[in-house]
């Protein structure tokens, strides 16, 4: 259970107007790993970098014990990778896709590759051209499921899918982890989802990794303290305040790396502590970027 | 979103679909089913076990304990919430304590004339 299905240890990519800097990434197997970050924080880099498609220029990415890229080939006969610039043949049909990949790969489950088209509401006598996006996605799901792989990489599941096909993916997506030899990591931008259905979360902004925990060591961490001062008090000094909003009688702190011990040294200061209100995963994505990004421009 | 599965496996229990000593379903299974990751069904199922809800035997799984205690228990913990509410704006509306425990008693009161009304209507009735 304590083995890694992934582990990047100081990993670098120099790009002319883009740097992946000191990546390290840990990701233990049977759990599901959300990643989370805004456009062009380096998300899809370095999941390319975890498939051998781009090679890093320093530091060692070790995927299901194999050393990459030396050793890519052993290593992807049990990595199932969907990304959107993934492509199917357009004037091929599903069913010949599915052939094509159970000719590859012996693991293949028919039974359960029938069962994923019914799910995924998907014909597999239709040609790929003439899919609706949706459609495609989940197709190309379906081709990385079906040969129940030990990890999956999945850049952006669920974007563009409608309410329905999402939560099917998703319920799929958890349905792998009853499996506890199998692991999942996932780009999104999908706070929702990542919140819904992963175990751990891992921070990505302008080429660095912020944060990378437990989900609900995560989220506890993040708290919104209301307060309310009496005239002429000052904010109490307390450590990890990324944001102090509202007014100056009534301010609202949001604070990283909250302990319940705050709520008593807020009120020796002599402010009154209103309400301290957990926060969503978008809510701190959002606090988290746009706070670095004036501390970048400061 | 473990507090949501603490409430919901709470209230299985207070309606008696689960009753004492149950075996419930594993961490895994339940996650599959709630479509949630199972660190967050492993958070509630800690969470379920410190209240005393819940007993998990290693290796063997969780079953509901023996006396769960939770119908008293969950509207005591509600009460004390809705206090905290009264306290808190009470004092936004700049309310002293004795002028809340006044409201509190007339609101008592009026409740209880509303309940003799209603009960001599329905002996009216009969």
């Amino acid at each position: 259970m304590n083995d890694l299905a992934v582990e990047f240890t100081g990993v670098t990519k120099q790009y002319k107007h883009f740097s992946l800097q000191n990546v390290n990434l840990e990701l233990a197997t049977g759990s599901i790993m959300g990643f989370v970050g805004a456009n062009g924080a380096g998300k899809s880099t370095t999941i390319r970098i975890l498939m051998g498609l781009i090679h890093q220029d320093s530091g060692a990415v070790k995927v299901l014990g194999h050393d990459m890229p030396a050793d890519q080939a052993a290593a992807k006969r049990d990595i199932g990778f969907v990304s959107e610039d993934m492509r199917l043949y357009g004037p091929a049909t599903v069913a010949w896709h599915m052939d094509f990949i159970r000719s590859i790969y012996p693991q293949w489950d028919k039974l359960y590759a029938e069962d994923l088209l019914r799910r995924f509401d998907i014909r597999k006598e239709q040609r790929v051209k003439g899919l609706s996006h949706g459609q495609r996605v989940k197709a190309a799901l379906l081709l990385a499921l079906a040969r129940r792989p030990r990890l999956l990489v999945l850049d952006e599941p669920t974007t563009g899918l409608d309410p329905v096909a999402r939560r099917e993916v998703l319920a799929e997506l958890t349905a792998v982890l009853a499996d506890e030899n199998r692991t999942i990591l996932f780009s999104s931008h999908n706070t929702l989802d990542v919140e819904q259905i992963s175990d751990q979360i891992t921070f990505i902004d302008r080429g660095r990794i912020i944060d990378s925990a437990n989900k609900e060591i995560f989220l506890d961490g993040w708290r919104r303290l209301r307060l309310m001062l009496p005239p002429n008090t000052a904010i109490p000094q307390l450590p990890g305040i990324v944001e102090v909003g509202g007014s100056s009688r009534l301010p609202v702190l949001t604070i990283s790396h909250f302990e319940p011990a705050m709520v008593a040294a807020c009120q020796q200061a002599g402010a009154s502590v209103q309400a301290v209100d957990p926060m969503t995963l978008e809510e701190i994505f959002v606090v988290n970027v746009q706070n670095r990004r004036e501390k970048a421009i400061a | 979103m473990y507090l949501q599965i603490m409430e919901q496996i709470k209230q299985k229990v207070a309606v008696g679909e689960w009753a004492p000593g149950e075996e419930i379903p594993s961490i895994r299974m339940m996650s599959v089913s709630l479509r949630v990751s199972v660190i967050t069904v492993k958070r509630a199922y800690l969470e379920l076990e410190r209240e005393g809800v819940i007993f998990t035997q290693h290796g063997k799984g969780s079953i509901i304990a023996k006396d769960p205690g939770l119908g008293p228990r969950l509207y005591d913990q509600e009460f004390e919430e809705h206090m905290e509410q009264v306290v808190r704006i009470g004092t936004l509306l700049g309310l002293s304590e004795k002028q809340m425990s006044l409201r509190l008693r007339e609101t008592a009161s009026r409740l209880k004339d509303a309940e003799s009304v209603d009960e001599d209507l329905a002996k009216e009735n009969l």
